[in-house]
């Protein structure tokens, strides 16, 4: 099952996600993500530690979420990837264009430069 | 126009069509007088049977004529330079006058530019000059299957639509681009096979053959599933294929086809590729990744390794992004494995991922032989590991063998 948990401060919003991010439940995993962007949010961190699993197509959620952020003029930020998450988004080569840190406070640091 | 007449080898291309009873028409438009008796003869097989019949023009306002004349006609083989109407402008109107009749150009070898503006006025495909005419009847009947799929699917969504019709109908596409003619003897020889898991199919792979008797390879994966996807991935498969005939370096094929995938996707679809060219004379392959999974080399005593990656992104997301390439030296009797992620993330019924090792020990067991049973051997592996669990994801495996 997946799972989309909020927590917004002033800057930025956290998104905690937990589970497997595949074809079957990327769709949701758009929706939920979708629903927690307000138009005026300048910066978006997804928490990986929970995230079991991501498949191309969670991939794709992932990058159009990107855009998403750039036309408001904000930005995306992963965090806490395992190591196997670690090695899909290395093999893509989408850590070339999606910015990834070890931990949330990592993240946040680098969003309020 | 000029045309091949060595290779006189109708045997090996008797494909699945047979079955397809009822005959198709096709076009043939040149003006040079010499393609007619040639086509005639070289397809005598084929027209005895009732499979293809020809009309022939010689410009694109004969062959209009031709299309407004006669409802028959499923398919257009054009040359480009052409008196009264050329090749490219022909493409522009035929849409107009018979929607779902698909067309194929015949252009000269390396004519990026005109092949790229063939494509984006909706040619299906290509072929080159000097005309092989293997290479022609394998690309006739790939589109003659598309074309099938195309009328299939319009009747199924006249009665009824259903997100499972729109998966069936990206996964008849999907397996209609996938090359079923495997070249050996010069060299070399490659097998490839891709498995489709019931919802998702995303994966392809191409073979081309290239100047100077080098071979092209592709092993790709979309990242989506249904119609969208699948039209994506004819583009991929169709750009890979223009680019790789007009470059010769995988890193500037890949370049090439980012670019032209970046332009104008904002459904946010992208395909990872393997593309490599390898040479049989030197033995040397020549890869660049664009976000796939490493190629494995496996020696001819059963020895393996993982190729280093080129560092390449997934094509369609990062505009001017510049693809990076490496080459190994291949042996006689060593063979290389590509695959797609459906192989390493392979699961089993305890949701683990396959990995690569499990290949790999496997040919240190028993060392590849030839490409076929290599490739079958590769899907063993996975069905053994994955057990009852459902397959998830498509599986690809292309094998490459220099000769021994």
């Amino acid at each position: 099952m997946l799972k989309v948990d909020a927590e917004r401060d002033q800057v930025t919003v956290v998104a905690k996600t937990e589970g497997r991010i595949d074809s079957g439940s990327a769709q949701e995993f758009q929706a939920a993500l979708e629903k927690v962007i307000q138009p005026e949010d300048k910066a978006l961190i997804i928490d990986f530690e929970n995230v079991s699993y991501i498949s191309s197509a969670g991939m794709r959620v992932i990058l159009l979420t990107a855009k998403t952020l750039q036309r408001q003029g904000g930005q995306l930020a992963l965090c806490s990837l395992t190591e196997p998450i670690r090695e899909v988004f290395k093999i893509s080569g989408f850590d070339n264009i999606i910015a990834i840190h070890e931990t949330r406070a990592e993240a946040a640091a680098a969003i309020s430069k | 126009m000029t045309t091949d007449v060595s290779s006189e080898n109708t045997e090996q291309t008797e494909e699945e069509l047979q079955d397809d009873q009822q005959g198709y028409k096709i076009l043939v438009v040149d003006d040079e007088p010499d393609l007619e008796p040639l086509v005639r003869q070289r397809m005598r097989r084929e027209i005895r049977s009732g499979r293809y019949s020809f009309v022939f023009a010689h410009n694109g306002v004969e062959a209009l004529r031709e299309l407004e004349e006669d409802d028959d006609i499923d398919m257009v083989l054009s040359d480009i330079n052409m008196p009264q109407m050329d090749g490219l402008t022909l493409l522009q109107e035929i849409p107009k006058a018979k929607p779902n009749v698909r067309s194929v150009i015949i252009s000269a070898y390396g004519d990026m530019q005109n092949i790229r503006t063939a494509m984006n006025r909706g040619a299906f495909d290509f072929i080159t000059k000097p005309v092989d005419f293997d290479d022609l009847r394998v690309t006739i009947d790939r589109t003659l299957r598309h074309i099938q799929e195309l009328r299939d699917a319009l009747s199924v969504r006249d009665r009824l639509v259903a997100i499972q019709n729109e998966l069936d109908v990206a996964k008849n596409m999907q397996q209609s681009i996938l090359p079923t003619v495997f070249p050996s003897g010069a060299g070399y020889s490659v097998y490839g096979t891709m498995r489709p898991a019931r919802n998702i199919g995303g994966d392809f792979f191409d073979l081309m053959r290239l100047q100077f008797d080098r071979i092209g390879l592709v092993v790709a994966d979309v990242s989506d599933k249904g119609v969208a996807a699948g039209l994506f991935m004819m583009s991929s498969r169709t750009l890979l294929k223009g680019a790789a005939v007009g470059k010769g370096h995988p890193g500037e094929v890949l370049t090439e086809v980012n670019s032209l995938l970046v332009e104008d996707n904002e459904t946010g679809m992208f395909v990872t590729v393997l593309y490599s060219v390898f040479d049989p004379r030197s033995g040397r392959l020549t890869y660049a990744s664009g976000g796939e999974n490493p190629p494995v080399l496996v020696r001819a005593d059963g020895s393996s390794e993982e190729l280093p990656l080129t560092q390449g992104i997934v094509l369609g997301v990062a505009p001017d992004y510049e693809y990076m390439e490496n080459s190994v030296n291949l042996e006689p009797g060593d063979s290389v494995i590509f695959v797609t992620d459906g192989v390493t993330e392979a699961m089993n019924e305890d949701q683990e991922p396959m990995g690569i090792q499990r290949v790999r020990d496997h040919f240190a067991q028993s060392p590849p032989k030839d490409p076929e049973s290599t490739a079958l051997a590769v899907i063993d592996v996975i069905k053994e590991f994955a057990g009852p669990a459902a397959q998830h994801d498509d599986i690809t495996c292309l094998v490459l063998r220099r000769d021994d």
